[in-house]
């Protein structure tokens, strides 16, 4: 036993360098190097997140400093010079904000509500999963049926329902703040309940395994089980439906602020825009309206597609 | 010379994968003449039900033959297009395959499945097929053949359903029987009624079979010749007595040699029988279980009646400090009841389980001593280790709870010795156990049961789902382990031959029930309950070669 070889620097490297050679084997690499739809939608979703996320830097203009705001501006056409004298590719809306900018401003609200509402329910409802997966009995009665109550409602109609709440009780000089997180309550309590259905499933399944019982036997607290045996081995359902349930979280964000009970016209979102839009597109000023629209589904279809191609790749039989 | 029913020649079967192609069947020739009974014998992995598709046209694309040839009755079958194939399944070859549920279509009665069967083969009428149905099934040992005719196959026990599959695949008198595994998912005393009822349906028929199974003893009970695979290709190929008694080749004398036989074996030493129960290490007493039947949930809350059902009924036995005690039964029979009770996963609804003394189910302090002591080996190796933790984690899990060896030079150096104590090599403790076969995982979880250095193991089928030979390997190593830390066992098993080899004594468990229980020998020598006589006499043994 002693003449074993333990330096502690050497394993860890060679560890490393297969470990990325192994996932570049795998057939989850495999899968999506033959799904030419998958690499498109992926590089369309990353385009989209990084004119996002890098929005104050790569911007053509800040279209939220009034002081850099020209009414002269208003109303250009895509790829035109404006009476002020300035290009913008996207055209401009009718405070003279460049339609471009304006949009990769606002797919960052939207993807901020989204990831943190899609992140939040997928907490509460895989954490609410385990459990009524692992307990059973009387817990899991509970817990599901309030998920089924949940399932009843159109999701919409549950995030106007908390929307319409949260107003109520915080004071209005607070409201616009606080506009944002309650979007993110509202869309993420609406969603939760599929998380803890698909969990509490695979979690009886795990449950039964000989590897639980072998820690049960050994008297292993059940909050640790939960969390190191049966978490990782249900995490790749809940990885499917995180990605879907984030299209249908932008999506359910735009509708919200296109209804007017989302975000603040300040700090405009997706939606907001597409609002603003078509209160023009009549009058023929077609493009502040659908420049937002042709983001908002570019989007949601990417991350979708990207979730169907993680469901058939983490799920052979399908195919 | 009478022309072979079936004749197979230098067949090869390829699975092509992304860089490589895989040979599931390399080379394989053997013939079946007429009314001959065929066992395909050999391992997991060996293409034997390969060779079955391959006969039957039902290889899974991307696979396909790559060469040789199959003849039925002389004509080549294996290049015929695809409806040609079709017609020839049912109608000249039949099939019995082994999971019995899956089998039979749970939508139609089975009486709509025969006739259905019979008609698409055999001019026959509705009025006439209806009565061929009911006369198989007769024949096949289905009692009041008519009436069961409007079940559906959900109303049959397994056993009545595999008869119900045998029926079927003879229905249109073809002229060879495939069966694959009939008999591996029923319980013995059922396999030996259907070994029987497919050997004398065939002969009836005048249906020459080929029958592939992992099991020598099934196989030397019912076939006239045997083929012995070894990963893709034939080994030896010969009559049953002669390869059972005198095999030729290594691979075949090391499997024949791996597989326990219920018989005594020459090299045996009777133990000695404890004179008294009361000072042994591991006693159960009076154990009791019974289950709520019907929902759970707020069904709970409902006032009514709950029907219950006891799965363990006022089981005791005792067993002494180092040695065996074998529990065996049949499925349903409560034994893995028994198993969860003596670990602690399940609570007994009364009765008393002390090891070394202490009452496992007394309290806190019950509780902690059984952790220290009590450890279990499962069934399924694939299942009792957690896929995503690495084998060095899964070992070190018990020392780490019960607070062993904390830091983390001591838990490596601990697991490193465990893997040498298991014969597997200490450098494979950072890989997962998908990197394993079934065997090396059982020694990794038997590694794992030795962590936290207990003193009573139970062992809940610990080989049932390994080959013969693997099989050997592990009991091997239990028994060393056993010799080295006087380690106390409790066998649980279906497999008679495995507890007569392993145990000291023996307990027979039938309905939760204990009907018999004593010294080995003297149960498998001389048995008492007549449970136990018609258990042992269904046995499929290769001594009993005919």
């Amino acid at each position: 036993m002693t003449d074993l070889p333990h330096s502690p620097e050497q394993p860890v490297v060679a560890a490393k360098t297969s470990r990325w050679k192994t996932f570049l084997r795998s057939d989850i690499v495999w899968s999506y190097r033959h799904s030419p739809v998958t690499i498109v939608a992926s590089i369309v979703a990353l385009v989209l997140i990084l004119m996002a996320v890098l929005a104050p830097w790569i911007a053509p203009y800040n279209p939220f400093n009034p002081a850099t705001l020209n009414l002269m501006d208003g109303f250009t056409a895509p790829n035109s010079n404006s009476l002020g004298g300035r290009y913008f590719i996207f055209g401009t809306d009718n405070q003279g904000r460049d339609v471009l900018s304006t949009i990769m401003y606002g797919s960052r609200v939207s993807l901020f509500v989204g990831f943190s509402a899609t992140l939040f329910a997928m907490v509460m409802g895989v954490g609410l999963g385990l459990v009524a997966g692992y307990l059973g009995g009387i817990w899991d009665a509970i817990i599901m049926r309030v998920a089924d109550v949940q399932l009843s409602f159109p999701a919409i109609l549950i995030a106007l329902l908390i929307f319409g709440v949260a107003r109520g009780l915080i004071p209005p000089n607070q409201q616009e703040g606080a506009a944002i997180w309650v979007l993110i309550l509202a869309i993420g309590l609406a969603n939760w309940a599929q998380f803890a259905r698909t969990v509490r499933g695979a979690t009886m399944v795990e449950r039964q395994k000989d590897y639980v019982s072998a820690a049960r036997i050994l008297g292993v607290n059940p909050f640790i089980i939960l969390l190191r045996h049966v978490l990782p081995n249900v995490m790749g359902p809940v990885l499917v439906i995180g990605t879907i349930g984030l299209a249908l979280a932008i999506i359910e964000e735009a509708t919200l602020s296109y209804l007017g009970v989302g975000v603040p016209p300040t700090q405009p979102s997706l939606g907001t825009l597409i609002r603003i839009g078509q209160q023009f597109l009549f009058s023929g000023e077609w493009w502040i309206l659908l420049f937002p629209a042709v983001t908002l589904v570019l989007l949601a279809l990417s991350v979708n597609l990207l979730g169907d191609w993680l469901r058939d790749a983490l799920n052979p039989k399908l195919r | 010379m009478t022309e072979p029913v079936l004749s197979i020649k230098n067949l090869v079967v390829e699975f092509p994968f992304r860089n490589d192609v895989f040979r599931a069947v390399n080379g394989v020739s053997f013939d079946i003449m007429p009314g001959e009974v065929v066992g395909v014998v050999g391992e997991s992995g060996a293409g034997k039900s390969m060779t079955g598709s391959a006969v039957i046209g039902l290889i899974e694309p991307p696979g396909h033959i790559a060469s040789g040839e199959i003849r039925l009755k002389g004509e080549r079958i294996d290049n015929l297009p695809e409806e040609a194939k079709a017609k020839l399944r049912g109608r000249r070859i039949g099939m019995v395959f082994q999971d019995p549920l899956t089998s039979l279509n749970p939508l139609y009665t089975i009486g709509e499945q025969l006739i259905e069967t019979i008609r698409t083969h055999l001019p026959l009428n509705e009025a006439e097929a209806r009565q061929k149905a009911i006369d198989l099934l007769t024949e096949a040992g289905i009692p009041k053949a008519a009436e069961r005719m409007e079940s559906y196959p959900h109303q049959f026990s397994g056993g009545m359903r595999q008869r119900v599959v045998i029926a079927l695949a003879i229905a249109a008198e073809p002229e060879l029987i495939i069966a694959d595994e009939p008999t591996s998912a029923l319980d013995v005393s059922v396999q030996a009624q259907i070994i029987k009822v497919l050997k004398k349906l065939c002969a009836n028929h005048g249906a020459a079979v080929m029958l592939i199974t992992h099991d020598m003893g099934v196989i030397a009970q019912t076939a006239d010749r045997m083929v012995v695979m070894h990963q893709g290709t034939v080994v030896e190929t010969g009559t049953v007595g002669d390869i059972i008694r005198r095999p030729q080749e290594p691979y075949t004398i090391k499997l024949i040699n791996s597989i326990p036989t219920i018989q005594r074996q020459a090299g045996d030493v009777t133990p000695e029988e404890a004179a008294n129960d009361d000072g042994a290490y591991v006693q159960v007493k009076h154990l009791v279980r019974d289950f709520e039947i019907g929902g759970g949930g707020f069904l709970k809350l409902l006032p009514g009646k709950v029907e219950m059902f006891r799965a363990v009924n006022d089981v005791s036995f005792a067993i002494e400090k180092g040695k065996t005690f074998g529990l065996v039964g049949e499925s349903g029979s409560g034994k893995s009841t028994c198993a969860k009770m003596i670990v602690g996963l399940l609570r007994p609804s009364s009765g008393q389980i002390t090891v070394d003394g202490h009452d496992i189910w007394a309290g806190g302090a019950g509780h902690r001593e059984r952790r220290k002591r009590v450890q279990m080996i499962f069934q399924d190796p694939y299942a009792s280790l957690n896929p995503r933790w690495r084998v060095a984690d899964i070992i070190a899990e018990p020392m780490r709870t019960l607070g062993i060896a904390r830091n983390r030079t001591e838990v490596d150096h601990r697991v490193a010795e465990l893997l040498t104590r298991v014969r597997l090599d200490p450098s494979v403790m950072r890989k997962f156990p998908h990197e394993f076969s079934g065997g090396q995982r059982q020694r990794i979880a038997i590694a794992r049961a030795l962590s936290s250095q207990p003193e009573f193991i139970v062992c809940d089928e610990p080989t049932s789902a390994l080959d013969v030979s693997v099989q050997a390997q592990v009991l091997d190593l239990m028994q060393e382990l056993q010799d080295e830390f006087g380690l106390t066992y409790l066998l649980i098993s279906h497999n008679l031959a495995v507890v007569r080899q392993m145990s000291s004594a023996v307990g027979v468990l039938h309905n939760g029930v204990l009907v018999e229980k004593g010294p080995t020998d003297a149960i498998f020598d001389n048995p008492q309950a007549d449970y136990t006589k018609m258990l042992l006499d269904a046995v499929p043994d290769i001594s009993r070669v005919a």
